[in-house]
C-alpha cells in the first residue's frame, strides 16, 4: 500500500549555490538563515542577504520546492528590532514558513503576518506533545522540529498526542544535549546557540602543537589533545576528551554524526512530515550528495516500505562525505542513552 | 523591600535520610522560599510525590513559601503523568520547567516560570506573565545588562528571581553521563549518581576542573557565586535570590546571604567567608556579560586577592 502522505526532505542551504544544488538534487524544502545572529548558524561567510534570499526563493519556487527561514535564536531586548525585521522580510520575500524558537517572536509573527506558516525550531526544546500543543494553541504552529534526545518509541508516543506535523533530524551533526537548553558554549566563550546563534565559535578556537601532541583549546580550555596518528576534530566542547575519576575518554559524546537511513520505514509509518538534514555550514558539494542519497532512499521507501533496505552504496557515499566519521542512530536507538 | 532568599530544588540524588535531615535543617534557616522536587531524572525514586508533600507541610509550618518544581526534560508519557500530578496538586504553587508544564498551568493557577523556559526579552516575559506567571527565574546565562530592559518593562506583579549561588546547571541530555562513566546503560544505571552528592567532576586533560556530571545534567565545576554582586542585583530590582543546594554548608550559606542582604556583614567579608564553603572555586562571569566561567572581582573585593 502506498503511503497517502509525503515525507518531505528538508535540506540545509548556507548559501545560494547550496540552495540551488539542494533543489536540483531533489530537496522538497530548503532552510536558510539571514546573515546575522537571528539564526543558529551565525558563521562568517555563511547565509543570505536580502538579494540572495529573494533569488533563492524564486529559484526554489520555480522548481516546486519550499523555503523555510530559520530565525531560531532568542532575541534580547536590544536586538528585538532586527528579529522583527527578519520576520517582515520573510513575509515580504514569500518564504513558505519561518522556524522560530522565541514565543514573543511567534506572537509578533502571528499577529503581523497571519498568513505566514510558523514552525517550532528545535531550539524551542519541545520534547512532549504538551509542550508542542502549547505553541499550537497560542501561535498556530504547523510543524515542530524535535530535539535529538527522544527515542523512536518516545517520538511515536508524542506523535499520537498532537495535531502538529513533526520534523525530525535524519542526518548530520548530533547534539548530545537538548537544543535550546545548553549553555556550555556561553559558559566557556560567552556565546551560546540561544543568545548568539553559535556553539563553540571559531574565533575562540586555538590549535597548538606541543610536545604532548596537537592541542585544541576553546577560550583557553583544553578540549582535546591528539597523538600523531589520530585525526583531529573541530573542538565542539561536548565532543572533547576529558578526565573523570581517573579515566580520560569522550565523557559526553564521541565525534559521531547522526544517520537514520535504516529508520525510514518507521518514520513513514508514524507519518513524520519532515526529514531534516543538518549542515548549513557545509559546502554545496556536501549538500548535493547528501540530498541525492536521501532523495533516492525516501523514494525507494515510499514505493515499498516493507521491502526497504539501506543500500550499501548510500552508506558508502554518506561515509565518504562525513570524512570517515562514525555514524549513530543517536537517541532514536534507546541504548545510546 | 529587602530581597527574598530562595533555595532551589536539590539537583543531585541524595539518600532519603539525608534529604529529610537536610530539610529539617533548612526549616530553621532564614530562607523565605523553598523549591522542592526531583527535576533532573525520573529514575531517581527515593522520594515520591507524597514524601515531597510531607516535607512541604513541615516547611510551610516553619513559615516557608513552598513551591513544587517540575522535571526539566520531559521525554515519555510517564514523565508527563508525573508532571501532571505536580501541576494538578491543587495546593502548592508550581515552578514550570518546560512549556508543557506551562500549558498545564496557564490560565488556571498562578505559577513560577522556571529558569529553563528561555525568557530572554520583554515580549516573552509579558506573554508568560499574561498566562499567570507571578515570578520568573532568569536564564542562568543572562547578564545584568541584558536583564535591565526586562526589569524596566516588566508587567506589574511579577517578581524576578536570579540563580545566585551553586554549580550552574548548564545542559540537559537524555543520555546519562554518570551511567556512561560506569559503562552502564541508562535503563540499568543502578542509581550510582547517589554516590556523588555534589556531582562528579570532569577535568580537562591538564587537570583543570571543568564541568560536573550529574546524571543527565551537566553543571559547571566552578560555583556560580554572586554574593559580591548583591548590590547590583538590588539596584536592578531583583526580588528573589536563589541558592542551589549542595551537600554541605547550605544552611551557613543561606545565613551568610541573609546577613549580607541585611547589610549585617560587608560583601568583602561575605566573599571571603563563602570561599571555604565551596566544593570548588568561584565564577560570576555571566552576570557581568562575560563567559560564565570567568570570575570578575569587585573593586572592593579585590583587596582580599
Amino acid at each position: 500500500m502506498l503511503p497517502e502522505y509525503k515525507l518531505e526532505l528538508v535540506s540545509p542551504a548556507g548559501s545560494l549555490p547550496a540552495l540551488k544544488v539542494a533543489v536540483d538534487n531533489g530537496a522538497d524544502c530548503v532552510y536558510l538563515g539571514f546573515r546575522d545572529d537571528t539564526n543558529a548558524r551565525n558563521f562568517t561567510g555563511l547565509n543570505f542577504d536580502a538579494a540572495n534570499a529573494r533569488t533563492g526563493v524564486a529559484y526554489a519556487h520555480a522548481k516546486g520546492a519550499k523555503v523555510f527561514l530559520a530565525l531560531n535564536t532568542y532575541p534580547q531586548a536590544l536586538g528585538w528590532e532586527r528579529w522583527k525585521k527578519a520576520i517582515d522580510q520573510a513575509a515580504d520575500f514569500g518564504m513558505d514558513a519561518i522556524i522560530l524558537a522565541d514565543p514573543g517572536l511567534m506572537q509578533y509573527a502571528m499577529k503581523t503576518h497571519p498568513q505566514l506558516h510558523l514552525h517550532l525550531s528545535v531550539q524551542g526544546s519541545a520534547t512532549s506533545y504538551e509542550a508542542i500543543n502549547f505553541y499550537h494553541e497560542h501561535f498556530g504552529i504547523r510543524r515542530a522540529v524535535l530535539p535529538r534526545v527522544l527515542s523512536f518509541a518516545q517520538v511515536e508516543e508524542l506523535s499520537s498526542g498532537t495535531p502538529v506535523e513533526l520534523e525530525l533530524f535524519g542526518f548530520g551533526g548530533l547534539c548530545v544535549m537538548v537544543e535550546g537548553r545548553c549553555s556550555l558554549s556561553s559558559y566557556v566563550t560567552g556565546e551560546s546557540p540561544n543568545n548568539c546563534g553559535v556553539c563553540s565559535p571559531p574565533k575562540a578556537v586555538r590549535w597548538q602543537q606541543t610536545a604532548k601532541g596537537l592541542e585544541s583549546r576553546l577560550n583557553g580550555v583544553l578540549i582535546d589533545r591528539y597523538a600523531d596518528d589520530e585525526n583531529a576534530g573541530y573542538p565542539t566542547l561536548c565532543k572533547g576528551r576529558f578526565e573523570v575519576g581517573g579515566e580520560t575518554y569522550y565523557a559526553m559524546e564521541e565525534p559521531t554524526s547522526l544517520n537514520t537511513l535504516e529508520l525510514l520505514p518507521e518514520l513513514l509509518r508514524i507519518k513524520v512530515r519532515g526529514l531534516k538534514i543538518e549542515g548549513r555550514q557545509r559546502s554545496p558539494a556536501y549538500v548535493a550528495q547528501v540530498t541525492r542519497v536521501w532523495r533516492d532512499a525516501i523514494d525507494q521507501c515510499m514505493k515499498d516500505p516493507p521491502g526497504f533496505a539501506v543500500k550499501p552504496a548510500w552508506t558508502t557515499q554518506l561515509g565518504k562525505i562525513s570524512e570517515g566519521q562514525q555514524h549513530t542512530l543517536g537517541a532514536y536507538h534507546r541504548p545510546w542513552k | 523591600m529587602e530581597m527574598k532568599l530562595a533555595l532551589g530544588p536539590i539537583l543531585y540524588y541524595w539518600p532519603r535520610e539525608k534529604l529529610q535531615a537536610f530539610y529539617q535543617e533548612i526549616a530553621a534557616t532564614p530562607v523565605d522560599i523553598v523549591y522542592l522536587g526531583e527535576t533532573v531524572c525520573s529514575r531517581r525514586h527515593v522520594m515520591r510525590l507524597s514524601d515531597w508533600l510531607e516535607v512541604a507541610k513541615m516547611l510551610a509550618a516553619a513559615g516557608k513559601e513552598v513551591v513544587l518544581s517540575t522535571q526539566i526534560l520531559i521525554e515519555s508519557e510517564s514523565d508527563l503523568k508525573a508532571m501532571r500530578r505536580i501541576t494538578e496538586n491543587g495546593d502548592l504553587t508550581v515552578e514550570a520547567n518546560d512549556m508543557g508544564a506551562v500549558h498545564r498551568l496557564e490560565g488556571r493557577v498562578p505559577f513560577i516560570a522556571g529558569p529553563y523556559l528561555n525568557i530572554y526579552n520583554p515580549q516573552t516575559l509579558e506573554l508568560i506573565a499574561s498566562l499567570g506567571a507571578r515570578r520568573w527565574v532568569i536564564p542562568v546565562e543572562m547578564s545584568l545588562q541584558a536583564l535591565q530592559p526586562l526589569q524596566h518593562s516588566r508587567p506589574a506583579g511579577i517578581e524576578t528571581e536570579v540563580f545566585c549561588y551553586g554549580r550552574l546547571p548548564l545542559a540537559f541530555s537524555s543520555r546519562c553521563f554518570t551511567a556512561r562513566f560506569h559503562n552502564l546503560p541508562k535503563d540499568d544505571c543502578r542509581f550510582l549518581c547517589i554516590d556523588d552528592p555534589d556531582g562528579k567532576t570532569m577535568r580537562t586533560r591538564e587537570g583543570k576542573p571543568f564541568l560536573v556530571i550529574n546524571g543527565t545534567q551537566t553543571q559547571s565545576a566552578l560555583v556560580y557565586n554572586l554574593i559580591g554582586d548583591l548590590d547590583s542585583m538590588k539596584n536592578a530590582g531583583v526580588d528573589v535570590v536563589r541558592i542551589s543546594p549542595q551537600s554541605e554548608h547550605s544552611s551557613e550559606i543561606i545565613r551568610l546571604f541573609r546577613d549580607c542582604i541585611a547589610e549585617q556583614v560587608s560583601s568583602e567579608y561575605a566573599v571571603q567567608k563563602i570561599e571555604s564553603m565551596m566544593p570548588e572555586g568561584a565564577c560570576n562571569g555571566y552576570w557581568h556579560g562575560r563567559p560564565g566561567m570567568e570570575q570578575m572581582f569587585l573593586a572592593s573585593a579585590r583587596q582580599h586577592e
